[in-house]
């Protein structure tokens, strides 16, 4: 038989008591990780496609369905394979000034 | 707890990561071939790696008490090179029939290039030939989305392939979808950073339900965890899910799809899992 999504048997609350710490730690390693990038070279953020998207992907936390719409933002869209290999691995988000075709 | 991990690549790991591993509870290991972190320089290289897989890894387990099997494959990180692919593929029937090889894999693409889409087909074609398993590694980070459709594309064309038994590693919520929707098994590797937590995957189970989903560690020689599987456990238990629904996903998913081999010893009845070899 067909087993059901489940959400766990924690009340809202006890969602935010048990896991807010340990993500206002991450909020904050990224909001250092942003002050670092600045500190050392403020261009780098605007010059740098990763960094466009992410700045794209930060602002998504503000509305819904926060994760798809990141990993959209990040994947590549196009649907072509390439005709020759580039490099040898993936480097965490996709230089969307590089191609034009996608899948609708 | 008893558990499985379907994907663990533990020719890069020590002998002391088997001893964690039958510490927390794992019964058996399937180790995929992959790419060894530089890329090999002939056909006898990756068949000693072969040997390696088959014969002395599962000594090692044993050692421990774990089961060990594999899947043989030219990996998807070196599957651009034609001519190594083709050899490779050459040799792997000979080796199909030992006792603890369940089936192809990992196969799949790496930057998703013609080559390797090539390369790929091939191994479908020769997983179909031989009636063997199939486990397919997706593509990493921004190249997973694409990397996943257009395996599905390729497996869509073989009207004699049965998607349950297929499994598609490497998923996270942006793919979980189209792999269960097209009837394939999905796997959730879990990573320190570069796939999916302990956290997320479980919120995948929450959301999607544990049909036809397995979670495994994929530790290898890069930064990962030998024992994520407990970890996923522990993280189930934090949320207070029952044990019933944590041994689904860790123990009786697996062996309903690694089952599928008979070679597969290891069985849900069981107290003890069956010695193998």
């Amino acid at each position: 038989m067909k087993a059901k999504p489940q959400n766990p048997p924690l009340t809202g609350a006890e969602v935010v008591d048990e896991y807010f710490v340990e993500n206002r730690t991450r909020l904050l390693e990224i909001a250092a990780f942003l002050d670092r990038v600045d500190r050392i070279d403020a261009s780098a953020g605007a010059r740098d496609f990763r960094m466009q998207v992410f700045a794209e992907a930060i602002a998504a936390l503000a509305g819904s369905d926060r994760l798809l719409r990141i990993q959209a933002l990040l994947s590549d869209p196009t649907v072509e394979p390439l005709d020759r290999l580039d490099r040898k691995s993936a480097i965490g988000a996709f230089d969307r000034g590089s191609h034009a075709e996608t899948r609708p | 707890m008893k558990y499985i991990d379907h994907h663990a690549h533990m020719v890069s790991r020590t002998t002391d990561d088997y001893q964690q591993l039958a510490l927390t509870g794992c019964v058996a290991v399937t180790e995929p071939a992959f790419w060894a972190g530089w890329d090999r320089s002939c056909g006898d290289s990756v068949e000693d790696y072969f040997r390696q897989l088959t014969e002395f890894e599962p000594k090692r387990a044993a050692m421990f008490g774990v089961q060990h099997y594999t899947w043989l494959a030219m990996n998807p990180k070196e599957s651009d090179d034609r001519a190594l692919s083709k050899d490779v593929l050459k040799r792997i029937p000979n080796f199909l029939g030992r006792p603890t090889v369940l089936g192809i894999g990992e196969i799949g693409m790496n930057r998703i290039t013609r080559n390797e889409i090539a390369t790929f087909t091939e191994q479908v074609e020769l997983a179909l030939e031989h009636d063997q398993l199939i486990l397919i590694h997706t593509p990493h980070l921004e190249d997973k989305l694409k990397g996943t459709r257009i395996s599905i594309d390729v497996l869509a064309r073989y009207r004699n392939l049965k998607p349950e038994r297929v499994m598609i590693d490497h998923a996270e919520e942006h793919t979980i979808e189209m792999i269960r929707d097209h009837g394939f098994w999905a796997g959730l590797t879990l990573y320190p950073q570069t796939k999916i937590s302990p956290q997320r995957a479980a919120d995948v189970i929450e959301k999607y339900g544990p049909d036809r989903i397995c979670v495994a560690g994929a530790c290898d020689w890069g930064p990962s965890d030998p024992i994520a599987v407990p970890r996923f456990a522990l993280e189930m238990r934090r949320r207070r899910h029952g044990e019933p629904l944590i041994e689904r996903v860790v123990f009786e998913n697996p062996v309903r799809f690694l089952s599928q081999s008979p070679k597969f010893k290891v069985t849900l009845s069981a107290a003890e899992p069956a010695r193998i070899g």
